[in-house]
């Protein structure tokens, strides 16, 4: 073979590490170790009383065979259709409230202080989890679902009106600029170049939440909020295992459901 | 966009007659459901109660303010508690996650008719239950404690990473693979070689995001006694100790601002 | 070198994309597939290492027959055939040294392979060709931060350090400029004769074929229907595997405007594969 005699033999290689820089690279490596080391040393598993546990568990998981759901069918059925409700109501308020809010804190079209205003709310409404914000909504609107509906809505405006912001802020200027160069006003140029931009992300995330706010639903009950949380956590304070075992699977069927259906409708809205 | 001619002029809609009152019909029912489902919770709600919510409101403030500084002391451990949760948690779920996901892809999965229905199911019921469904059965396995946490946080995440990573798995390029294919390297190779550098990405993506998720997860498991700063937090409702309260989330805000800030940052060294 | 008996391909949507084509490529022959889109070029070279199964008859390579081998043969015997793609087909996220190593993948072991530890024999090859193809200054670099030249220098690079003895080429310039298409095929053609290497080449491009193949076989509708030298296409040929047209034009050998640019192929494609998508991301938590 003639090739290449000028290469010299034996030139050895080594894939290129990933971080260049030796120095940050072994910095992480150890803060790593010594991170993980020293989460491990504090977890303080009882291995005796997870030993100990693990009959009980199993105990306790076979009180949850067979699910039954005969006996508490009514309570199921009705905190089933109270989490549908909450899940309805929840998202159309939500969004009906996001949209302006998202349109404030898109920072492309708003006025720097709306801008700050609207990603404050957006910030404030995101920074707890659903369950913190329910607990506080059931101490002022009391037990039931009236509170779970709140909780919901303020979560959706969390969650929708920051991806219709950074949908907003992601869309094509030039189509805006265009509508607004034929001189029309600032809620003409919204439905003429905005809207029809962000309009097919926007139903695709209105299910998304949708899909959400019923998932949610499900937990926000256990702090007192409604719906079919209410009803499993009366299962599981009444050690009633085997309802609550057939009322997780009525969750994970509608789940379920609730997503093959989002999905494709999605998909057909594309 | 319909054109049609009325006496010798062209008119121009939007739409046709008929789509548009089927709009107008879609809207009609989506505002009687709305209508209808509102009714049904307003009749569960004590009306009282709510309206009485702005005096309540007041009232709570008044006696969250100012937070109770003091207590920060004891707060540390509980913060530390929490980011192991959400960091261990979401390690072990993505240790598991990864072979799911394989197993999943349609393009890396073994047999589409045995294997994968499997590895669906497997990610079906960790997404389907909430991580506080999970730590309430988990306690009450394994005791209450830090590690029913990081279990909970951990199966939930699971078909969470898994999902979006078999998605990423099934997005590549196959060209790529077939390229690896054709030099006559083995399945495993194919993978190491053709696959898994496509979807690195998506893989670093997803695991921080999730973590920055369960940050905020893992503030909650308290609740039901599985470890992090929810115990002070229920402890502190329960004793009516509100200017505590308001401590913690003040604390719970800091904790979720400085996440969403380091998983901004991984992010955009990875992409 | 190769034989193909008979060989027939029907995908399971029912079209038909080879019809019992026979054919025999010698030691050291550089043979230029053409033919119009959809006459079953892409699956003829495909059905040769078994990318693709064929419906009915037989591959020889040598002795052996490729199209009998149980799936672990097949590998061994894939690493006899090398295969340039189309758009080149790197692996976009690994570096040029990697992408040329996985070559020798059919060779080395996984958990070799896996830390990137590859006989020193293999490295030493590796630079000699990433010299003989001018990317020595490109090693570590990543693939998709390459153009489109260099990155078919790559994929030759990744095929010729399998050792093969037949090269199966796929469209390798359909996405370059007519200059860089041109340093391509020579390269090709000068590997082949100095390794005594059989190439199928697919192309498009029939000025090109006549420029660097030996022999040019036309397909049509999955039928060969011209198997004869460079010089033996006429405008009858051409309108017996394309169709009618003014064929003129392409005939002319030597001249450079027969060639339509593409477009300039210069531009770095941005990486491909999946991204991350906040919004499903977001949507299943």
């Amino acid at each position: 073979m003639s090739l290449g005699e000028g290469i010299a033999a034996g030139r050895r290689w080594r894939k290129p590490p990933l971080i260049k820089n030796p120095r940050l690279r072994w910095g992480l490596a150890i803060f790593a170790a010594l991170y993980l080391a020293a989460a491990f040393g504090t977890i303080e598993v009882n291995w005796t009383r997870v030993w100990d546990g693990l009959p009980r568990g199993e105990q306790f998981l076979l009180a949850f065979l067979p699910p039954d759901f005969a006996t508490r069918w009514d309570d199921i059925l009705d905190g089933i259709l109270e989490s549908l409700w909450m899940t309805v109501t929840a998202t159309v308020v939500g969004i009906a409230i996001s949209v302006p809010i998202g349109l404030g804190a898109a920072k492309n079209i708003a006025p720097a202080p709306v801008y700050y205003v609207c990603r404050a709310i957006v910030a404030g409404s995101r920074s707890f989890q659903e369950i913190i914000l329910a607990i506080f909504f059931v101490k002022l609107f009391g037990f039931g679902p009236f509170a779970g509906f709140i909780t919901l809505s303020v979560a959706t405006v969390g969650f929708f009106a920051k991806l219709l912001a950074e949908d907003i802020e992601a869309m094509d200027w030039r189509q805006a600029e265009a509508v607004r160069s034929t001189g029309a006003g600032w809620f003409q140029w919204l439905e003429y170049s905005v809207r029809p931009q962000v309009m097919p992300r926007f139903i695709g995330l209105s299910l998304y939440r949708l899909d959400i706010n019923f998932r949610e639903s499900a937990v926000v009950g256990i702090v007192g909020g409604g719906g079919i949380g209410a009803t499993l956590n009366t299962a599981f304070d009444r050690y009633e295992f085997d309802s609550a075992a057939a009322i997780l699977v009525v969750i994970i069927v509608l789940v379920m459901g609730a997503e093959y259906a989002s999905g494709h409708i999605r998909r057909w809205m594309q | 966009m319909v054109t049609k001619r009325e006496d010798g002029k062209q008119l121009w809609r939007r739409r046709a007659t008929r789509t548009q009152l089927a709009i107008w019909f879609a809207w009609l029912v989506g505002t009687a459901i709305f209508v209808y489902c509102f009714q049904l919770i307003s009749e569960k709600t004590i009306w009282f109660f709510v309206l009485d919510a702005g005096t309540q409101a007041v009232d709570l403030g008044s006696r969250m303010l100012p937070p109770n500084w003091g207590y920060m002391e004891v707060l540390w451990r509980p913060i530390w508690d929490t980011i192991n949760i959400a960091t261990l948690g979401t390690l072990m779920a993505l240790v598991i996650a990864v072979p799911v996901a394989f197993l999943a892809a349609h393009n890396t999965t073994p047999s589409v008719t045995f294997v994968r229905p499997i590895a669906l199911l497997i990610i079906v019921s960790s997404r389907s239950i909430n991580s506080l469904i999970w730590a309430l059965l988990l306690v009450a396995i394994v005791g209450p404690g830090v590690f029913a946490g990081v279990l909970a946080i951990g199966f939930r995440s699971i078909g969470f990473c898994a999902k979006l990573l078999y998605e990423a798995i099934e997005e590549i390029d196959p060209k790529q693979v077939e390229a690896v294919e054709a030099t006559g390297a083995a399945r495993t190779q194919v993978l190491s070689y053709g696959v898994v550098p496509q979807v690195l990405p998506a893989f670093a993506g997803i695991s921080v995001f999730r973590w920055d998720i369960n940050i905020r997860e893992s503030t909650i498991l308290g609740l039901v006694g599985a470890g992090g700063i929810g115990i002070q937090l229920s402890a502190a409702i329960a004793e009516l100790a509100w200017s505590k309260v308001a401590l913690i989330l003040l604390v719970i805000i800091a904790t979720v601002v400085v996440s969403e800030w380091v998983s901004a940052k991984v992010r955009h060294s990875f992409i | 070198m190769l034989r193909l008996e008979g060989l027939h391909k029907r995908y399971p949507t029912g079209d038909v994309a080879l019809q019992s084509v026979d054919l025999e490529v010698p030691e050291g022959q550089v043979m230029a597939l053409i033919g119009p889109s959809g006459a079953g070029k892409s699956t003829l070279i495909r059905c040769i290492n078994r990318l693709v199964e064929p419906t009915a008859g037989r591959v020889f390579i040598g002795d052996e027959e490729v199209s009998a081998l149980s799936k672990r043969r097949l590998r061994r015997a894939r690493r006899r055939m090398g295969m340039i793609f189309q758009e080149y087909a790197l692996v976009e996220r690994l570096t040029v040294m990697e992408n040329v190593l996985s070559g020798r993948l059919g060779y080395v072991g996984f958990w070799r392979s896996w830390a990137r530890r590859f006989p020193q024999s293999d490295v030493d090859e590796a630079f000699r060709l990433l010299a003989r193809v001018g990317l020595d200054e490109m090693v570590d670099k990543r693939a998709d931060e390459l153009s489109g030249g260099q990155r078919q220098r790559v994929g030759i690079a990744r095929a010729l350090i399998q050792d093969p003895a037949l090269l199966l080429v796929d469209e390798p310039t359909a996405s370059l400029d007519p200059k860089t298409s041109r340093q391509i095929m020579r390269l090709i053609r000068e590997l082949c004769q100095e390794r005594r290497l059989a190439a199928i080449i697919n192309i498009h491009d029939v000025a090109l074929a006549q420029m660097f193949a030996q022999r040019i076989v036309g397909l049509r509708l999955g039928e060969i229907v011209y198997d004869g030298p460079t010089d033996g296409l006429d405008a009858a040929v051409l309108t017996e595997i394309y169709g009618e047209e003014d064929w003129q034009a392409t005939i002319r050998k030597d001249d450079d405007d027969a060639e339509t640019a593409d477009d300039d192929d210069q531009a770095v494609t941005g990486p491909r594969g999946p991204t991350l998508d906040e919004e499903r991301m977001a949507g299943i938590g």
